[in-house]
């Protein structure tokens, strides 16, 4: 079995949010980037626990420079088999889908699994765009994942509940809350890391087909209101005549 | 400018977020809906309340296969000549609105809040970002656009007005993906991702035993039920009524919380909602500064109260 996991850094989820450059870059200054929370402990360990099961690689691949070196190298200590980092700014979701797209084309993979969206830009795009790239069937927000030989039977959220799906392979998903959990990389695991391939490839030439003009921050918040925990009628009568929200 | 909007059917009835889709892509231009499943051509007219001018149904499919649905899409753009292509964010947008853009050769843009920007010749679409701490403007550089917009950002249409229905049977055969089962959440209360009013609680509740208080005022409101991480990791409460930066990120009109006391990443997901209601013991807690009201108080004593003065504001009301 042979699996590949869309691996993207993020910031950590308590990093300030601020913007430099007339407010068009994020501020990566004094940020600690993770692995994206959804792309590690959802997609990638369920990979690892599908090839410890059953035998087979798990690949990860990354479109951007050296700077995403250490969190991928955090992916193969948790037990990824080898990485490839596409050498390249991932300039927008298409972009960034055509180069893993183009490179699962050539190597062939039975599942390619990406978190279902990146904690900075929420887009929640890649893995669909990929699936159509390649003409495969994708499976979004997937919570369950289960392999007999050639068909995979999986759970996957939709408003209002779930769904139980069937799908043969090949075939791309996304993973959300439920999958798997969390692993923490063992000592054994981070010295091996350090010597597991990792390798750099050239982009293929792609348009860019969106791009961001600027970011902007929400208005702040006026101050709270306080009501006292005695007159729970007064915040009724708040809620209704000033936030006009019942 | 023409737009094309998905509906997402479910048992028959337009799914609610795809309904804001309309309003927003009436906000946009000429609005037809593409949509499928087996509501009724009445269901279907009344579209034209939302904004629709003419709805095209294609009856044959009746599940989301994505690669089905991207196909049917794709030829009611044909057929229509739309240039913008709207979907609701939820999760079948998810599944099918990259999709649609990448066989389009579109740019797509998530979780927009607010119509394009079309000054100056441009596209620019205001979305949110960072887990709804940040916006950013997106400029889609193609001729075809693909919008998924968040929804509860923008007041919802409504006119005296009735769309045109138009059986749409493009050929749309297919393998993929077979759903073999769909088990939804039972009662009438809207799902969360959906609900205008939202009743959430977190470990300062002590435990699952305790739910009912929590539960009871969600009731008396018409209100979802939602917690925050921990809950949910410990099993208190099912994984599905987590909001936060990994759970499900929520806007609704109203959120209270109590004994949440608001790490950073459950306000990530929550601090899109237009009024939020803090109730905690801790005068410090730093949900305080994210609420537009606070009672500090124990949620023990405060949650059956709000109850009560709800059930007296609903009687007096009606």
């Amino acid at each position: 079995m042979k699996l590949l996991v869309c691996i993207s850094k993020a910031p950590d989820t308590t990093a300030k949010i601020a913007f430099t450059d007339g407010n068009t870059k994020f501020d990566e200054n004094g940020v600690q980037f993770i692995v994206n929370p959804y792309d590690e402990w959802y997609a990638l360990v369920r990979a690892l626990e599908l090839t410890e099961a059953n035998g087979g690689t798990v690949t990860t691949i990354t479109v951007g420079t050296n700077s995403d070196d250490p969190t991928i190298r955090k992916a193969l200590a948790i037990g990824a088999t080898d990485a490839v980092r596409i050498d390249a700014v991932p300039k927008d979701a298409y972009y960034v889908a055509n180069q893993i797209a183009s490179y699962a084309k050539i190597h062939g993979y039975d599942i390619v699994m990406t978190g279902k969206e990146t904690i900075n830009y929420n887009g929640a795009q890649v893995g669909a765009m990929i699936a159509e790239i390649l003409d495969q069937p994708f499976v979004s927000l997937a919570t369950k994942l289960d392999l007999q030989e050639n068909t995979a039977t999986l759970e996957r959220d939709v408003s209002g509940g779930v769904e139980i799906v069937e799908v043969s392979t090949p075939f791309v998903l996304s993973a959300a809350k439920g999958m798997s959990e969390q692993r923490i990389p063992n000592m054994r695991g981070i010295m091996a890391a350090r010597t597991k391939p990792l390798q750099v490839i050239e982009p293929v030439a792609s348009e860019e087909l969106t791009s961001v003009v600027s970011y902007s921050m929400p208005d702040s918040k006026a101050a709270c209101k306080y009501v006292d925990a005695e007159n729970a009628e007064e915040l009724i009568h708040l809620l209704h005549t000033e936030a006009k929200v019942i | 400018m023409s737009v094309l909007v998905f509906v997402e059917s479910k048992n028959g009835k337009a799914v609610k977020a795809g309904l804001e889709a309309i309003s927003y892509g009436k906000r946009i231009g000429d609005t037809t809906v593409i949509t499928f499943g087996s509501a009724s051509t009445e269901d279907l007219a009344a579209m034209g309340k939302y904004g629709a001018a003419k709805v095209l149904v294609c009856r044959s499919i009746n599940e989301v296969n994505d690669q089905q649905l991207t196909k049917l899409i794709a030829a009611a753009v044909d057929d229509t000549n739309a240039e913008t292509i709207v979907l609701a964010q939820d999760p079948t947008g998810k599944a099918i609105g990259p999709r649609v853009a990448a066989r389009l050769g579109a740019g797509h843009v998530s979780s927009a809040v607010d119509i394009p920007d079309t000054s100056n010749n441009g596209f620019v679409v205001k979305t949110n970002v960072f887990s709804g701490k940040a916006f950013a403007h997106v400029a889609v550089n193609t001729a075809k656009k693909v919008i998924a917009y968040t929804p509860n950002s923008l007041p919802v249409n409504s006119e005296e007005s009735t769309a045109e229905v138009v059986e749409f049977s493009p050929d749309v055969n297919t393998g993929g993906i077979t759903v073999k089962e769909r088990k939804l959440q039972e009662g009438s209360v809207a799902p969360l991702p959906e609900a205008e009013l939202v009743v959430s609680a977190g470990r300062g509740l002590k435990g699952p035993e305790n739910w009912g208080i929590v539960e009871d005022l969600a009731n008396s409101l018409g209100a979802t039920t939602a917690c925050s991480r921990p809950v949910a990791d410990i099993g208190w409460r099912p994984h599905h009524e987590h909001v936060g930066q990994t759970g499900i990120a929520i806007r609704p009109n109203l959120y209270i919380a109590a004994g949440i006391s608001g790490a950073i990443q459950h306000l990530a997901g929550v601090n899109g909602s237009k009024t939020i209601v803090v109730i905690n013991t801790d005068p410090e807690a730093p949900f305080f500064k994210a609420a537009d009201y606070g009672i500090i108080g124990d949620a023990f004593e405060v949650l059956p109260k709000l109850t009560e003065a709800i059930k007296k504001f609903k009687a007096s009301n009606n």
